[in-house]
């Protein structure tokens, strides 16, 4: 058995991977021709990605009964808003450079940015919010009803990246199969748990 | 005797060509010294007799420079060559390059058809051959609002619809792109409706500006790019110059368009470059020229209004997109 905290440093380093990358194809040439695009994207992928990995610790537990990935929720879910954060910064300060007049046009009329800036919403809400002073000021059961709108966050997510896409959906549905998945573990395993 | 009209877009020998673009200039001719070179003699001859046309990649001779020049720098042949919308080879901008590496461009048929006196299967190399090449530079704005600034190598075509003969009936010409999933595997799923199809009306077509390009930076088109022949209309959207083509048609009615047909309330059969009419997707105000950190603003027809504003005289463009 690997020892947990070893254990919790693998996932962490696993989970910083798609940053150091990035952080590679910038000293290499490897953002290709549109740099600014590339990050958003990657950026964007990672942020979705990481909160489908955030969201895959329950359905863990309740298929396996493996508790080590519902103990590195925090960690897991503290990279996904990094990550998403990142994406928003580089839309904001890069891509936009503090256009607000484009930012706000683009937040009042495209869709996909509506929705996406909701579900950076919730998740710096729930970033913020995701230490032990927030969760004993709050108690314990307001602070879990506000963190179930991680499963909003998700939808939302994926939402922002179907909307985006131009035509081909396949990726952004890939990515809506396996939420409903996530979340379909979890309703299978509370009206089963009800019942008995 | 080729007598040269000179057009408002073209740049005389006195105009000074800013040192920048000189300096890129050069660095193309270090590569491209027989293109230009032949160029200057090929332009005295109203049509080319080539022995046989050059292999995908290799020179092209015989080059009329006919230069429009934005001003701006050229963007390099490294990001013009791996930065392609290209949905047969692939939906990512990367994947053109190397799904279409070995791409077989030849032989290479162009079907002519509709309301023409001369339709038929044509060999590419027959349909260019009789007219001039000449290298154009043009701005090319992406509706994703990316821009680039291509040396395109071509011929007009008006040219080569004049000898096609075209009736009273055709309004409008059609294009087609190859259909063939195992050459193109994009084709292999439905991203969009095979094949690609765009329209351009008659007189847009017949527009001076408009270009069937067989190449860039002095070479034969790369297959990324959509060798050996595609449609080239600098005040359009990037994606109404469709690539590998292998059919044209002269229709008395408006010819479906790919992303039209795709969505319809995003991309209109004109697709002009406007920046006041603005993509559900994207604002058209501002383009990021790649390359450059700060967006700039975008120009009306990208700035080509000169030229085309009186096609539109009497439309609506905000309902005609």
């Amino acid at each position: 058995m690997i020892p947990y905290r070893v254990l919790w440093w693998v996932v962490f380093a696993v989970m910083a991977i798609p940053l150091l990358q990035l952080i590679a194809f910038a000293f290499t040439g490897g953002l290709g021709a549109n740099p600014i695009e590339f990050i958003n994207r990657h950026l964007g992928d990672w942020a979705l990605r990481s909160l489908l990995v955030a969201l895959s610790a329950t359905p863990l537990k309740i298929l396996f009964g493996w508790t080590w990935a519902v103990r590195m929720r925090r960690m897991l879910g503290l990279w996904a808003f990094a990550y998403v954060a990142l994406h928003i910064t580089n839309y904001v300060a890069i891509d936009q450079f503090f256009d607000w007049a484009a930012i706000g046009t683009d937040l009042v009329k495209r869709t996909y940015i509506t929705v996406g800036m909701g579900a950076f919403t919730i998740l710096f809400t729930l970033a913020a919010t995701s230490n032990k002073r927030a969760i004993k000021y709050m108690g314990g059961k307001a602070w879990i009803r506000v963190h179930k709108y991680v499963y909003g966050a998700a939808i939302l997510g994926c939402w922002h990246y179907y909307a985006m896409v131009k035509a081909d959906v396949l990726p952004p549905l890939i990515h809506i199969a396996i939420l409903t998945g996530l979340l379909g573990i979890r309703i299978w395993h509370n009206i089963k748990t009800k019942k008995t | 005797m080729h007598i040269k009209i000179r057009k408002s877009w073209e740049l005389g020998e006195q105009d000074v060509t800013p040192e920048k673009i000189f300096k890129q200039r050069r660095n193309f001719l270090k590569t491209g010294v027989a293109a230009i070179a032949g160029g200057l003699a090929g332009g005295l001859l109203s049509s080319h007799a080539f022995a046989a046309w050059p292999k995908a990649g290799d020179m092209l001779s015989g080059i009329t420079k006919t230069d429009f020049d934005p001003g701006i720098d050229l963007t390099p042949f490294d990001k013009v060559s791996t930065y392609n919308n290209f949905y047969e080879f692939g939906t990512g901008k990367d994947e053109p390059l190397y799904a279409a590496k070995d791409f077989q461009t030849e032989p290479w048929k162009v079907e002519i058809a509709g309301a023409c006196a001369k339709p038929g299967h044509y060999d590419f190399e027959d349909l260019i051959k009789p007219h001039p090449l000449e290298e154009r530079i043009y701005r090319h704005r992406c509706v994703e609002t990316w821009s680039m600034v291509v040396p395109w190598i071509g011929v007009s075509l008006a040219d080569v619809i004049k000898r096609l003969e075209p009736t009273s009936k055709a309004k409008y010409v059609a294009f087609e792109t190859l259909l063939d999933p195992v050459r193109m595997p994009g084709q292999r799923r439905q991203v969009l409706q095979w094949p690609y199809v765009e329209g351009l009306r008659m007189d847009e077509a017949m527009n001076p500006l408009t270009m069937l390009s067989v190449g860039l930076y002095g070479r034969t088109l790369p297959p990324q790019n959509g060798a050996p022949l595609r449609l080239v209309v600098p005040w359009k959207y990037g994606f109404k110059g469709i690539k590998s083509i292998v059919k044209i048609t002269f229709t008395e009615n408006e010819p479906p368009t790919s992303w039209n047909r795709s969505a319809r309330h995003e991309y209109g059969f004109y697709a002009n470059v406007n920046p006041e009419v603005s993509h559900p997707r994207w604002s058209q105000a501002k383009e990021r020229l790649i390359g450059e950190f700060f967006k700039k603003k975008t120009l009306m027809f990208n700035g080509y209004g000169d030229e085309v504003a009186g096609l539109y005289k009497n439309m609506d463009l905000a309902k005609f997109f």
